[in-house]
C-alpha cells in the first residue's frame, strides 16, 4: 500500500505529509537558533563593562549579504511559483540565481569576513596596567563623557612569535584607529564602515595583558557567539543550496516530467526551510552588527 | 521493522547500561577491595586506567555513573519506549500503511547507530568514557580529560558530546515522523477522541522532544567549542586547574549550560515516562475487561504534562542561588504538574474497579507499575520545595525518587508491552510461566534496591561519591535491623545483582519464543484496537485492507453484543443499546 498524502492533501488537515514535517523541522530549529540566541543574550547582559567589544564587524558587507538572502527567497518562491504554473525553464533561471546567491553570500562570509577577523589581534590590559596604557585608551576621556572603560588594545600583530614564545616580553601592534586616537569624540562610538589598522606602533608588555588572542572564537564571549551563530547559520546555507543544486540538476529535476505537482511540493519544502535560514539571519544581522 | 530494529538494539544498551550499574554496586558495597573473578579481566577490557589489580579506580567509577546514566537513558529508554514501540504500534493503532517518511526514519535510525558507537568507543579511548556525570555540568565538564594523558579530540568527554549530536538528530527527525503520521495517516472514522489513549501519549512525547531537544544541541554545541576552540561560552574568569590559570578569555557562565541543559532535561523525564502511562493503559484496560475511566481527562492531562514540563526545570537548580523570584515561580509550576499527573495514576486505578481483572504477565507488570510510579512520583513532592530539596538535593533520596519513576515505573511498562505485543510481532506467545519467574524477583529485587535508597539520602549519604559513603558523618551512627547506612549497600548491591540474574529467563525467553513460542491468534488477548486486526507478523502496508474506525478504542463488555469486546473496525449495529434505555413508562 502505498503512503497517502504525498502529493494530494488529507481533505480534513488540508495538508499534504512533507508540509507537516517541514513545519515541526522548522519549529526544532527555531528552538535550536532560539538557545544559541539566548545564550548570546544572557552573556551579553552579564558582561564586565568595556569588555564586551562594539563595532568590530563590517557592516555595508553585511547589508549587503542581508540583501543577497532576501533576494534569494524571492527568487526560490518564483521558483516555485514557475513549477505551479508548469514553466520549467523559468524554474531553472530562478533556481540558478537563488543558488548564485546563496553560494556568493557563503563566499563573502568565508573568504573575506571571517579570514579578515582572524588576521586581527586584540590585547586585554589587567586592571592594575590601564594607567599605563592610557594614551591608547583614553578612559579618562571616556569616563568624562560617562561612557563604559575601553580595557582592550586591538591592531595588526606585527611580532607573531610572541604568542607562543616565552621569550618575547612585548606585543608589537599597529594599532586601530579607535586605540591610536582614544580622545578623539569620532571614535567614541562604533564605526560602520571598516577603518584599516594605523601606522602609529604601540610596544605592549606581556606582563600587564590579562589575555591576548587573535580574533577568533576563543578572543571573547562575543566572538564565540559570533563564530558559532554563523557557523552553525552558514551550514544551513551550505546545506539549503546543496538541497537546491540536487533539485536544479537533472537528477532531482526529472520528477518534473513523471510528477510536477511532487517536485513543486519538494521545492515548496526546501523553500521553507530556506526563508528559515534567512529569517535567523535577519535576526543576526541586527544583533551582531548594529547593536 | 524499523520499530524491532530499535527494539533490540535499545533493550541490548539496557542490558549494557545495567551491566555498568552492577559493577558500580560492586564498589558501593566493598569499596576498594578487587572484584573477585572478573575483575582482572575487566580491567584490561576498559584499560590501564580503570580497575588495576580489579580494584576500581574514582575516575573509572565515575565514568560508569555517567554512562550508566546516558546510556539508560537515551540508548535504552527513549529508544525503546518512543522509537520502538511507537514505530511498531502507532502506524498499526492508527490503521495506518507505514510511517509518513521511512527514508527520514532510517536516518534516524542510523544517527542512532552512529551516536551509539561514538558512545560504546568513548570507553576505549586513553582516559576512558566522560566522567562529569550524565549532566556534564562546567566547568568540569570542559576542563576534565584534558592534559597530556589525553587526546584533544578523542577524549571521552568530547566524544559524549559528539555521540549526544547524533543522538538528538535521531530522535528529532523520529518524533517529526510521528506527529506527521498521527495527523496525516489516521484510518478513516479515527478522530481524535477515538484514538487510543498509547497514540495520545506517543503523540506529546513527540511533541517534547521536537521542542525540547535543540536547546540541548545549541548547548553542545557550546561545549564542544569550549572544548576543543578555547571559547569561553561556559567558563568563568580567573579558573585555576591544576596550579596554573587557564588561559581562556572567561566571561561564561556555568549557570547558563545548567539551564539550557534543564530546559530539555525536565522534558526529558516526561517522554521516559508518557510512553509508558500509554502502555500501560492499554494493558489496563485489556485486561480488566472494561474500558479505561476518564479518557477524556487522560486526553487533557497529557497535553497539559507536556505543556507544563517546559516551564518547571529549573526545580533540578535549587541551590544555584537563583532568587526567591524565581524559586517561587518554578516551585508553584512544578506543583500544579504533579496534578495531571495524579489525575493520570488516578483514572487508571480507577479503571480497574469492578472490571474482570486476569493476571496475565502483561497485566502483572502494569498492576505493579501502579504503586511503583505512585512512590516515585509522591517522593517527588518534597523535592518541589527548594528548602527540603536543600538538604536532599545530590543526595541518595534523589536518586531513589527518580530510579522508582524510571526503574520499576517504566521499564516494567516497557516489560508489560513487550509481553503483550510480542504475539503481534512475531505471531507467537512467550511463555507465561517464565514470564513469571521474570516477574516477580525484578519486583522484590527493584523495591530492596531502591527503597533503602530513600534513607540513605535522608541520613545525608551523597550521590556520585566513590566510596559508598564511609565519608559521610552518620555512616556508623544509625541502624536499621542492626545494619548501618553504609552496610545497607551491601544489601542493595546483592538485589541488584539478583535482579540481574532475573533478566535472563526473560532474554532466553524472548529469544526461544520468536522460533518456538506458541503459535497464537491474530488476537490472542482478545483486544480491541485496531493493531489487532493485522495479521501476525504484519506484512509490508501492515494491513490486507485499509481498516475503518467506526467507535472508540476500549469498548470492552459493551452492553447488548455478544462477547466481551468489540473491535474498532466493528460496524454500529442497530441492536446496540448506546444510549441509556427508555425509562419504563409509569402506569397510572
Amino acid at each position: 500500500m502505498e503512503i497517502p498524502y504525498t502529493v494530494s492533501t488529507r481533505p480534513d488537515t488540508g495538508l499534504w505529509n512533507a508540509k507537516v514535517g517541514i513545519w515541526l523541522f522548522l519549529a526544532s530549529e527555531v528552538m535550536l537558533f532560539g538557545g544559541l540566541f539566548s545564550a548570546y543574550i544572557f552573556l551579553r547582559l552579564d558582561a564586565e563593562p568595556g569588555m564586551w567589544p562594539h563595532g568590530l564587524l563590517n557592516v555595508p558587507v553585511g547589508t549587503m549579504n542581508t540583501a543577497i538572502l532576501i533576494a534569494s527567497s524571492v527568487t526560490v518562491v518564483l521558483a516555485w511559483a514557475s513549477l505551479k504554473m508548469r514553466r520549467f525553464s523559468a524554474y531553472w533561471w530562478y533556481m540558478t540565481i537563488t543558488i548564485l546567491c546563496g553560494v556568493i553570500f557563503l563566499v563573502v562570509k568565508l573568504a573575506y569576513e571571517w579570514p579578515q577577523k582572524f588576521d586581527h589581534f586584540g590585547a586585554f590590559i589587567k586592571k592594575e596596567a590601564l594607567e599605563k596604557y592610557e594614551p591608547y585608551l583614553g578612559n579618562h576621556h571616556l569616563e568624562e563623557k560617562g561612557l563604559p572603560p575601553r580595557r582592550e588594545i586591538s591592531g595588526h600583530l606585527h611580532n607573531h612569535e610572541a604568542m607562543h614564545d616565552p621569550n618575547v616580553k612585548e606585543f608589537e601592534v599597529a594599532l586601530d584607529p579607535v586605540n591610536a586616537d582614544p580622545t578623539n569624540p569620532a571614535n567614541d562610538r562604533p564605526h560602520f564602515f571598516y577603518r584599516q589598522p594605523t601606522d602609529k606602533i604601540a610596544k605592549i608588555e606581556k606582563e600587564d595583558v590579562e589575555y591576548f588572542s587573535m580574533f577568533e572564537p576563543r578572543h571573547s564571549a562575543y566572538f564565540a557567539s559570533y563564530f558559532t551563530i554563523t557557523g552553525l547559520h552558514g551550514l544551513h546555507v551550505l546545506g539549503g543550496v546543496l538541497v537546491f543544486i540536487y533539485f536544479w540538476l537533472p537528477v532531482g529535476s526529472k520528477l518534473y516530467k513523471t510528477n510536477p505537482e511532487h517536485l513543486a511540493n519538494r521545492v515548496e519544502v526546501v523553500g521553507l526551510f530556506w526563508h528559515f535560514v534567512d529569517l535567523v539571519w535577519i535576526f543576526v544581522f541586527p544583533l551582531f552588527y548594529l547593536l | 521493522m524499523i520499530g524491532i530494529q530499535y527494539g533490540l538494539c535499545g533493550l541490548t544498551f539496557l542490558f549494557f547500561g545495567f551491566s555498568l550499574m552492577m559493577l558500580m554496586r560492586w564498589q558501593l558495597a566493598f569499596p576498594g577491595q578487587a572484584l573477585p573473578v572478573i575483575g582482572n579481566a575487566l580491567g584490561h577490557f576498559f584499560g590501564p586506567g580503570s580497575m588495576p589489580d580489579g580494584k576500581m579506580t574514582p575516575e573509572f567509577y565515575n565514568s560508569l555513573g555517567a554512562m550508566h546514566g546516558t546510556i539508560m537513558i537515551f540508548l535504552g529508554i527513549v529508544p525503546v519506549a518512543f522509537a520502538a514501540f511507537g514505530n511498531f504500534v502507532v502506524p498499526l493503532q492508527i490503521g495506518a500503511p507505514d510511517m509518513t517518511f521511512p527514508k527520514i526514519n532510517a536516518a534516524s535510525f542510523w544517527a542512532f547507530g552512529v551516536g551509539g558507537v561514538i558512545m560504546l568507543t568513548s570507553f576505549f579511548v586513553p582516559g576512558g568514557a566522560a566522567k562529569g556525570g550524565w549532566t556534564s555540568y562546567t566547568p568540569l565538564a570542559v576542563v576534565a580529560d584534558k592534559g597530556a594523558a589525553f587526546h584533544p579530540f578523542f577524549n571521552g568527554q568530547t566524544l559524549w558530546l559528539v555521540g549526544f549530536i547524533f543522538l538528538i538528530t535521531s530522535s528529532l527527525l523520529g518524533a517529526i515522523n510521528f506527529i506527521t503520521t498521527i495527523i496525516q495517516l489516521r484510518a478513516k472514522g479515527l478522530t481524535w477522541m477515538r484514538l487510543p489513549f498509547f497514540v495520545w501519549s506517543q503523540f506529546v512525547t513527540a511533541f517534547l522532544l521536537v521542542l525540547a531537544f535543540p536547546p540541548l544541541e545549541s548547548a553542545i554545541i557550546m561545549q564542544i567549542m569550549d572544548r576543543t576552540a578555547d571559547t569561553s561560552f561556559f567558563m568563568p574568569a580567573g579558573m585555576i586547574v591544576n596550579g596554573a590559570p587557564l588561559h581562556i578569555s572567561g566571561g561564561g557562565s556555568p549557570l547558563l549550560w545548567q539551564h539550557l541543559f534543564w530546559f530539555l532535561g525536565h522534558p526529558e523525564v516526561y517522554v521516559l515516562i508518557l510512553p509508558a502511562f500509554g502502555i500501560v493503559a492499554e494493558i489496563l484496560a485489556n485486561n480488566s475487561r472494561k474500558p479505561l475511566w476518564g479518557y477524556k481527562s487522560l486526553v487533557f492531562s497529557v497535553l497539559v504534562i507536556g505543556f507544563l514540563s517546559f516551564i518547571v526545570w529549573a526545580h533540578h537548580m535549587w541551590l544555584t542561588g537563583m532568587g526567591s523570584t524565581v524559586s517561587a515561580f518554578f516551585q508553584t509550576t512544578t506543583l500544579l504538574i504533579s496534578i495531571p499527573s495524579v489525575i493520570i495514576l488516578s483514572a487508571f486505578f480507577i479503571s480497574l474497579w469492578g472490571g474482570s481483572i486476569r493476571f496475565n504477565v502483561p497485566m502483572l507488570f502494569a498492576t505493579a507499575f501502579l504503586p511503583m510510579f505512585g512512590i516515585g512520583g509522591l517522593t517527588g513532592i518534597p523535592l518541589a520545595f527548594n528548602s527540603a530539596d536543600l538538604y536532599l538535593h545530590d543526595t541518595y533520596y534523589i536518586i531513589a525518587h527518580f530510579h522508582y519513576i524510571v526503574a520499576p515505573g517504566t521499564i516494567f511498562a516497557l516489560f508489560a508491552g513487550i509481553y503483550y505485543w510480542f504475539p503481534k510481532a512475531t505471531g507467537r506467545s512467550m511463555s507465561e510461566f517464565w514470564g513469571k519467574v521474570h516477574f516477580w524477583p525484578s519486583l522484590i529485587c527493584m523495591n530492596v534496591i531502591f527503597l533503602p535508597m530513600f534513607l540513605q539520602g535522608m541520613l545525608g549519604m551523597h550521590r556520585r561519591w566513590y566510596d559508598g559513603g564511609q565519608g559521610w558523618s552518620v555512616a556508623g551512627d544509625h541502624t536499621v535491623w542492626g545494619q548501618t547506612g553504609f552496610q545497607w549497600n551491601w544489601w542493595i548491591s546483592s538485589a541488584a545483582w539478583i535482579m540481574g540474574l532475573a533478566q535472563i529467563p526473560f532474554i532466553i525467553n524472548f529469544f526461544w519464543s520468536i522460533r518456538h513460542g506458541k503459535k497464537t491468534k491474530e488476537n490472542p488477548w482478545d483486544a480491541t484496537t485496531l493493531e489487532w486486526t493485522s495479521p501476525s507478523p504484519p506484512p509490508h502496508g501492515n494491513f490486507l485492507t485499509p481498516p475503518v474506525a467506526y467507535r472508540g478504542p476500549y469498548e470492552y463488555s459493551l452492553p447488548g453484543r455478544d462477547g466481551d469486546f468489540t473491535m474498532q473496525d466493528e460496524p454500529v449495529q442497530a441492536t446496540e443499546r448506546l444510549r441509556k434505555p427508555e425509562p419504563e413508562p409509569v402506569h397510572v
